[in-house]
């Protein structure tokens, strides 16, 4: 009887070792994009916009063409691809850092335009790349680099809901924020992606997904606890959900 | 030959864009150069090409960057504190070898400054501006119809060494209007093999500027030097204007070189000897050529409109051989013909 495969690397997927750290979230969506693009038959048409942080080295991982951007500009540079491949599924692929705080007002433009691109957005809680500073989504109290004392929001501010801040805007078609603590939300959050790409593909306009995805290493703790600290600690001040769906709008319109 | 038309600096710079087949232009308002936004905006569309108003300069220059990169002929263009913004994407740029092509219509600084035309960014425009070991390829029209043929040119060259191109101008060019014959397209076609149009029937590529593994990246800084002496060698411009017999040689460029040719005519008509040396591209500098010009001369005196930019390089190039003096206007002034000639006069015979 021949062995049946339940699991294997994805085809858009490379065969190569991975620099990112035990139990980082960074795998795990790369994973999901490379099976999205599988199913979706699309690896050879996709363009990928890497951004500034630990997932820089990207297109290293994923099997498609890509750039490189400065840090925080990837909206805009994904605008200049997409707005000379129109036919070409262009992906930008963003930290915390580099999309709410220097790469801000790229992000609140490229939504606001509409542009028919998706936005992969991994929320840390913290600069990993440079070592654990506090990122524009680093927790009220928590310790990083530069905040030793925890997060004072008096001194520097509260973190940012990026679904919300951009679910003020008209143009934006599909929001969605998942998360990759565990199995079960992993498949919600394939789903979400693919739902991003799909959008895009039939031309319907700008899709925004973010992951709430884990850093043990700058965080400090095993990746268990890491995992659990997402739920934890992140969950409820970045509620899971979907934000923004013109599709459901529409329907109910209809209805 | 192209129709003669009279144009603004600014719109003969568009129209010469649009000739040379530039497809992709990003803008963000900043005077003296919005002639060039607007003239895009109404042309663009028609010929089916993107014109895109971006929320920044920071992010214009860097969706020429995207749409460069995946072979379109893309352009932005700003006046000098814009440019000082787009100069973090153009480190990108040249890491990346991206053709791009950028234009600077200078104005008064440093910061906000004026209006007015000014040459206060020979440094930041010609020494690179970014970070790392680069060079941009500047050229410096003097006239309109200079304008529209280098504008023309600077998309050629930008996709035949991957390197950004850049126009540096200033606020009187931008906006003196003058007879123009528009350029007819050249012809030239480049390959772009590296072009990012997805992976299809070939490997994925990768366009960045990120080298990390030990000795990568000296490897790629020493096939830019490469490069670099590539342009070097071929692409020097400059203009001799009655240098070979003269005594004194004024070394000028863009819109201070019309009036330092007004003041040679004047001195001639006085039996003074005196010549003109301008260079058109400002990086690469005609070093060898300036040098071979002033030799033998009794005085070089370069005359530029800030407190003295160019005249490193011009007294790096004739390196002590002959005594070279400054005249320079900064803030938006111009240097006026007497002035020019006074000083020359006061040389002595």
């Amino acid at each position: 009887m021949a062995d049946k495969i339940l699991y294997t690397r994805p085809d858009s997927i490379r065969d190569v070792k991975s620099h990112y750290c035990p139990g980082c979230g960074h795998g795990i969506v790369h994973k999901l994009i490379g099976e999205c693009l599988d199913e979706m038959n699309c690896r050879e048409k996709t363009i990928l916009v890497a951004p500034v942080g630990c997932a820089v080295l990207a297109y290293n991982y994923i099997d498609v063409d890509g750039i490189e951007a400065p840090h925080g500009r990837a909206p805009a540079v994904a605008t200049g691809v997409k707005r000379a491949q129109k036919d070409k599924l262009v992906i930008s692929y963003q930290g915390d850092g580099d999309l709410l705080a220097i790469g801000t007002a790229e992000t609140i433009h490229a939504a606001n335009r509409g542009e028919n691109i998706t936005v992969i957005f991994i929320n840390n809680a913290i600069y990993g790349m440079t070592g654990g500073q506090m990122a524009p989504t680093t927790m009220e109290g928590q310790v990083t680099k530069t905040t030793p004392y925890g997060r004072d929001v008096h001194d520097v501010g509260y973190p940012i809901r990026a679904c919300e801040l951009l679910n003020t805007l008209v143009a934006p078609y599909y929001i969605e924020r998942v998360s990759v603590h565990d199995v079960p939300h992993i498949v919600k959050a394939k789903k979400a992606i693919r739902r991003a790409l799909q959008n895009q593909i039939d031309g319907k306009g700008y899709s925004f997904i973010e992951v709430l995805s884990m850093c043990p290493t700058n965080w400090g703790v095993d990746a268990q606890t890491g995992a659990d600290w997402v739920r934890d600690v992140m969950q409820p001040y970045y509620p899971l959900g979907v934000f923004r769906d013109k599709d459901a709008e529409e329907a109910s319109r209809v209805q | 030959m192209g129709e003669r038309v009279l144009l603004k600096g600014n719109e003969a710079a568009s129209e010469a864009a649009l000739i040379a087949g530039c497809t992709h232009y990003f803008a963000y308002p900043i005077t003296p150069q919005n002639e060039i936004s607007a003239y895009m905006a109404k042309r663009m569309p028609k010929l089916n090409r993107t014109f895109l108003q971006a929320e920044s300069e920071i992010a214009a220059c860097n969706m020429v960057y995207g749409a460069a990169a995946t072979g379109a002929r893309a352009m932005t263009s700003s006046s000098s504190p814009g440019i000082a913004l787009k100069q973090e994407s153009f480190g990108y740029i040249a890491g990346a070898e991206v053709p791009a092509v950028v234009i600077n219509m200078m104005r008064g600084g440093p910061g906000l400054g004026n209006i007015s035309g000014s040459q206060g960014d020979y440094n930041m425009c010609v020494k690179g501006g970014s970070n790392g070991d680069f060079h941009n390829l500047v050229y410096a029209p003097a006239t309109v119809q200079e304008l529209a043929d280098l504008t023309l040119k600077a998309f050629d060259v930008a996709e035949k060494y991957r390197i950004l191109t850049l126009i540096l101008g200033d606020g009187y060019l931008a906006q003196m209007s003058e007879p123009c014959v528009l350029p007819e397209p050249s012809g030239f076609k480049a390959e772009k093999p590296w072009a990012l149009t997805g992976a299809e029937g070939r490997p994925a590529q990768v366009i960045n500027s990120l080298r990390l593994a030990d000795g990568v990246l000296e490897v790629h800084n020493r096939h830019l030097e490469e490069k670099y002496k590539a342009i070097e060698a071929a692409e020097v411009m400059f203009e001799n204007f009655h240098c070979d017999d003269a005594d004194f040689v004024l070394v000028t460029y863009g819109t201070a070189s019309r009036v330092c040719k007004a003041a040679v005519m004047n001195l001639r008509k006085q039996g003074i000897k005196a010549g003109v040396f301008r260079p058109i591209t400002l990086w690469p500098f005609p070093s060898v050529a300036l040098a071979a010009a002033v030799a033998g001369k009794k005085q070089v005196l370069t005359v530029e409109m800030s407190l003295g930019q160019m005249v490193a390089d011009v007294r790096l190039a004739v390196n002590g051989a002959v005594p070279v003096d400054f005249l320079g206007r900064p803030g938006g002034a111009v240097p006026m013909v007497d002035e020019v000639t006074e000083r020359v006069l006061s040389y002595g015979r």
